[in-house]
């Protein structure tokens, strides 16, 4: 592909979210567009998928609202809800207040909130990433299973995923986690494919990818989460021996010092992968938007001014996207090298 | 402060989500295609030994053949040599005996001529002895026919008989 075809797609890729854009500043009924609304829109969780307006119209994919209020389970559509002052089965969207942009049901006088276990914007946008990884490789193996003889290299998809997996095993899960590697190979390599993937999606701005799933906190603390218990469940001996007797002088470990420090590094260690993938994705995420965001602040200042600033702000946003097509990659690898080293320091002594 | 704030039901769903997709992966898409890979590596191994064994024997073939040939080649210099060095022996031998059969030829030849030389000479010499004795017969009897000639030869014979008693 050739530069000037690479600039096109970006360009028209570009264009294609540009009226999601215009949309975003018909919001306010005033007409004034305010970047930080939908930058924001763009970066929190929905209960309904705005692809983009259309002559006045939202396009709207609407998503299954499952809640369990004081009154029991409701499954609905969230077009019920999603307009302004709907209520529906005693369930409403709050707009400010604790519970801002949430499902909420009023009990006496006190607003609460349900059980709520919508499939939001993020959920989907999550799965349908999850989907595409599934097929991906159940698509590539059994490329592998219909080829009787393993004497010669896939090629195609399988290939391709065969060189991304390499890759990772020897330059990253090999290595860091070490002699058992094979236990902790399949979780690995989930964790980098979805990651990256769904970074990738996550810069599609068309529906259905578009969506800021690695971006979102739930998302990256869930990772996070299983990098923990990856960890720790299956750690050796000399991995809990050294959290809660280490090797030091006994007046740190009589006061509890160390093995406090310790207990404190199994949580701060995850901490850590969550805030650095949420943080990478939502900045690049934002600065994309905000890029975009100059387009329409600087329309009522003339002309000129719009049109250099539209310029720039395409410019701008090329670099960006390129650039976050390398972060994409940077962060599901180091997500993985991370927990490939955590694993790996909790597998020695063995 | 919202974006900051993990949602109960999006855990929900990435757990499930997430923990049926591991699953399905970790038991049908991964283990198949870590096997392949690594019985591909195995086999690419093997056949790389193979190859370098193999190898190894053809250079060992190889300087087997040049061994045999360079011992083929000092064969061949030996036996030309041998031959020649026959060759040589047989020739010299032929020489000689042809010399000496020539040469004893040669001395059987002139032997023979000599002794029919003297065969010849002695016969010559008979046949002169005899004509001259005839001759000298025929002379005599001419010349004996009368008397002095018998009394002077007597006399001839006799001082010659002296002498020859001297």
């Amino acid at each position: 592909m050739t530069r000037r075809t690479i600039i096109f797609i970006v360009a028209a890729l570009l264009a294609l979210a540009a009226p999601r854009m215009l949309s975003a500043s018909g919001h306010g009924d005033g007409g004034e567009f305010s970047p930080k609304e939908m930058v924001m829109e763009h970066l929190a969780d929905s209960y309904e998928w705005h692809i983009t307006s259309f002559k006045g119209r939202d396009i709207i994919v609407p998503l299954p609202v499952i809640v369990r209020s004081s009154t029991g389970w409701h499954v609905f559509s969230s077009d019920k809800i999603c307009h302004e002052g709907a209520v529906y089965e005693g369930l409403y969207i709050a707009h400010e207040g604790k519970y801002k942009d949430k499902i909420v049901e009023d009990v006496g006088d006190v607003q609460k909130r349900p059980i709520d276990i919508s499939l939001t914007k993020t959920a989907c946008g999550a799965i349908f990433s999850l989907l595409v990884v599934m097929i991906l490789f159940l698509v590539a193996a059994r490329a592998y299973k219909k080829k009787e003889e393993i004497d010669y290299c896939p090629k195609g998809l399988a290939g391709l995923l065969e060189w991304l997996i390499s890759s990772i095993l020897d330059s990253v899960i090999k290595p860091c986690v070490g002699s058992k590697w094979r236990k902790f190979a399949p979780y690995l390599l989930t964790a980098f494919f979805f990651i990256f993937i769904t970074n990738l999606l996550g810069l599609i701005p068309i529906f259905p990818a578009g969506a800021n799933v690695t971006g979102n906190i739930t998302i990256t603390l869930f990772m996070a989460v299983m990098t923990m218990l990856a960890v720790n469940l299956f750690g050796s001996k000399h991995y809990f021996k050294e959290i809660f007797w280490p090797d030091v002088p006994v007046f740190l470990k009589a006061i509890p010092l160390m093995p406090l420090i310790e207990i404190i590094g199994i949580f701060t260690k995850p901490f850590a992968l969550m805030m650095r993938l949420f943080a990478n994705i939502l900045a690049g995420h934002s600065i994309i938007l905000s890029l975009c965001c100059i387009i329409f602040v600087t329309v009522h200042m003339g002309a000129a001014v719009n049109g250099s600033m539209t310029a720039v702000a395409l410019l701008f946003m090329i670099f960006m996207n390129c650039l976050e097509l390398l972060v994409a990659f940077l962060q599901a690898y180091v997500f993985t090298m991370l927990s490939s080293v955590f694993i790996g320091l909790a597998q020695e002594g063995h | 402060m919202e974006l900051l704030t993990p949602s109960g039901g999006l855990l929900f769903w990435m757990t499930i989500a997430f923990g049926v997709v591991f699953f399905i992966l970790a038991k049908f898409a991964f283990p198949v295609i870590l096997d392949s890979v690594e019985k591909r590596e195995k086999f690419i191994d093997t056949q790389l030994d193979a190859a370098r064994a193999a190898e190894v024997r053809i250079a060992g073939l190889e300087a087997e053949g040049e061994k045999i040939i360079a011992d083929a080649e000092r064969e061949k210099v030996n036996i030309l040599k041998d031959a020649a060095a026959s060759r040589d022996k047989i020739v010299g031998d032929a020489r000689e005996t042809a010399q000496e059969e020539a040469a004893r030829i040669i001395a059987e030849a002139k032997k023979q001529a000599q002794e029919e030389k003297d065969a010849i000479l002695a016969s010559a010499r008979g046949e002169v002895a005899m004509i001259a004795v005839q001759m000298a017969t025929k002379v005599l009897r001419g010349q004996l026919s009368d008397k002095e000639a018998q009394e002077a030869l007597q006399e001839i014979l006799g001082d010659e008989a002296v002498t020859e008693r001297g």
